[in-house]
């Protein structure tokens, strides 16, 4: 996983609620055994026309954002099936941090084990920082995990709240599984301790 | 000790060590895996040189992508078929067991767990599926997760996690004539909305819950994720045990009996704390469905299409708008009487024996509207065989409906069967997003009776006209 320190990128403005993962990559698309090329297939529905065309109007579409490392939009970005092929989908496609006012809760998750940044800020700021975004090229905003601030063009600086365990793993690119088999004779212990206390704990076995 | 809810106590059950920062390693007694969401899992193992740490707590099935059509032929989609050998090649390479293609026990994995006896009281219990919660609906704690967390249970039998704050949803009352479990849930969600329960573990509660069979239970919290909560548990009763008992990876015997004393020390405390309370009455629930592309979109089934420019918030408006006009109704058109095309009982929600019982009832004697695609997708073989047992095969079939095989089927567009663009759907799913069900397609989601008495009228019907 790559590391996230400091991402100046150009913000893409999509304001809209309740973006679904099947918004962000529909199911016909989950048939893949790798993590990586679904950037092409990221907001399908409403990127391309029946025929694959695009669609101009959409947002990642059109210049500069088709080059976007940022996506903003409203509440409860995210919700609905846990494919992880939604944040894959996004980073395929060069997103690296996502804000919004509220995140369901297996999106989130899934961003920060792909080393994206889920940031969640209040609707008007949101709003303020979609403005922004709107210039274009000349709206960039640079996200700053170490110091926990977004900065605006303009130079002000807003802050954001991170988990402390999860700024870190971003922060050195790390995969907690090695992290958490640190713990292993801990996870031993207590599943001896549970075999013993609870005897009818059964196995699946299949003959 | 403080009064503890029943999610506190699962929880505290299974917490290996806390880190400093109030995150948990949480055991995880059961690991649910299908071809979708495990092949990038399996792979990181791989390279990574990790074992599967725990197969004899796992157990792997196919549902996604499989054809519900005959399954002696050779699957067509090479996609599909490549990522069905995946599983098959990683569950030899390692050891985990595995419901084939060909097994009757194979089915959806929400519908094999608890059938299996795999599912049980004060678990924890996960998938890389959001629909895990609906293996709540025993009293254990199940819920969805990504891949990476996938691999993350693979390699180590647990998951890094905060704990969730506690929701206790209490429906109490006696339920009218036609009236669901699944309207009860479709009622839920439209009232605390699809963000509702983000952040929280809901429990149900009340009298008209406690009166649910098993099914009913399942239904209800499979549907928590489209309310928002990753997870929905029902306190562990006799209705549970007289379900557990005898199934094939239950504890049998004296086990059992110890189970069953544990089990009941589940339930919650007197007196513990819930972070939020909803309340319903079940005499306010009529049979209802949705009319929009977000599962809060719930209306009676005597009511009418919203109207946009009610709603004041613009973004709302504009979305209403969106919503009408990918589902081709009007503001203020009445909802029953609306044409369908095709209508689908099957999927994790309801696919199980009795959701098929209450179809047929409303179906027997009647037939499928002219024009109109009905289908039935049992939620497994073993359901599928019981339904036969039954006769409830030769209903649905003498009334012009496809009896298929088990699998995930029209709930989600990544097998054969998919609606086209602009096909009209009464369906007993769990998600009327755009293009769910096939790109350009528009889903109403419902209870099994209800998709029943679509099917017969070709028409959204209120149920009740039919019994």
């Amino acid at each position: 996983m790559d590391k996230f320190t400091v991402l100046t990128a150009i913000a893409a403005p999509l304001p809209e609620a309740n973006i679904d993962t099947d918004k962000i990559i529909p199911a016909r698309f989950l048939k893949t055994t790798k993590r990586s090329g679904l950037g092409v297939h990221a907001f399908d529905g409403m990127r391309y026309n029946p025929d694959g065309s695009e669609k101009p109007d959409f947002v990642l579409n059109r210049e500069p954002y088709r080059k976007a490392g940022i996506l903003i939009t409203h509440d409860n970005l995210g919700c609905g099936s846990s494919r992880e092929h939604a944040p894959w989908a996004l980073l395929d496609f060069g997103i690296r941090c996502v804000i919004a006012p509220s995140f369901a809760d297996i999106f989130f998750n899934n961003c920060f084990k792909n080393g994206i940044l889920p940031i969640r800020l209040p609707r008007e700021i949101c709003d303020a920082l979609m403005d922004d975004a709107r210039l274009g090229a000349n709206g960039r905003l640079t996200v700053d995990l170490e110091r926990q601030v977004v900065v605006r063009p303009d130079g002000e600086e807003i802050a954001f709240e991170i988990d402390p365990l999860r700024k870190h793993l971003l922060l050195e690119g790390l995969d907690d599984i090695g992290q958490t088999l640190q713990h292993e004779g801990a996870i031993s212990t207590f599943e001896a301790a549970r075999g013993q206390a609870q005897p009818w704990q059964t196995r699946i076995v299949i003959d | 000790m403080a009064a503890r809810t029943l999610f506190d106590k699962i929880w505290d059950s299974h917490v290996v060590e806390r880190l400093e920062d109030g995150t948990a390693i949480l055991y995880i007694d059961r690991h649910l895996v299908h071809e979708v969401t495990s092949p990038q899992a399996f792979e990181g193992l791989r390279i990574s040189g990790r074992r599967l740490r725990r197969p004899d707590a796992t157990i792997a099935v196919v549902d996604h992508n499989v054809p519900t059509s005959d399954r002696t032929l050779p699957i067509e989609e090479p996609e599909s078929r490549n990522q069905i050998e995946t599983l098959e090649r990683n569950v030899r390479e390692f050891g985990v067991p595995y419901f084939p293609l060909l097994s009757e026990r194979q089915g959806i994995v929400h519908v094999v767990g608890p059938e299996q006896g795999i599912s049980l009281p004060g678990m924890t219990i996960v998938c890389g599926d959001s629909h895990t919660s609906t293996h709540g609906a025993m009293g254990a704690l199940a819920f969805g997760i990504g891949t990476s967390e996938v691999e993350h249970v693979m390699a180590t039998q647990t998951l890094l996690q905060k704990p969730a704050m506690n929701m206790k949803v209490v429906v109490e009352g006696t339920l009218g004539a036609g009236v669901t479990a699944k309207d009860v849930m479709l009622a839920i969600i439209g009232t605390i909305g699809t963000a509702g329960g983000t952040g929280y573990v809901i429990e149900f509660a009340g009298s008209t819950i406690r009166g649910l069979d098993m099914a009913g239970r399942m239904t209800i919290c499979n549907m928590s994720i489209e309310a928002g909560a990753r997870a929905g548990l029902v306190a562990p009763d006799e209705t549970t045990f007289d379900y557990v008992r005898g199934r094939p990876f239950a504890p049998q015997g004296e086990a059992f009996e110890q189970a069953v004393a544990y089990w009941k020390t589940l339930a919650a405390d007197a007196g513990a704390h819930y972070d939020k309370i909803v309340e319903l009455r079940a005499e306010d629930i009529p049979p209802v469905l949705t009319w929009g592309t977000s599962p809060e979109t719930v209306i009676p089934v005597s009511g009418t299409v919203p109207d946009p420019s009610a709603e004041s918030d613009e973004a709302k408006r504009a979305q209403m708008q969106r919503m009408l006009d990918y589902m081709g109704l009007e503001a203020g058109q009445k909802i029953a009487g609306v044409p369908v095309d095709v209508v689908f009982i099957g999927s994790c929600t309801n696919s199980r024996i009795e959701d098929l019982r209450s179809a047929a009832g409303i179906v027997a004697g009647r037939h499928v509207a002219p024009g109109v695609r009905a289908m039935v997708v049992p939620g497994s073989g073993i359901v599928k065989a019981q339904a036969e047992h039954e006769g409830l095969d030769r209903v649905f079939l003498d009334a012009g409906f496809e009896w298929r095989e088990a699998g995930c089927s029209m709930c989600l567009g990544m097998n054969p069967d998919r609606l086209t663009p602009g096909q009209r759907c009464a369906s007993t799913s769990n998600r009327n997003f755009e293009g769910r069900q096939g790109p350009g397609g528009r889903t109403h989601l419902l209870s099994p009776a209800m998709a029943a008495a679509a099917a017969v009228t070709g028409h959204l019907t209120d149920v009740r006209e039919l019994i």
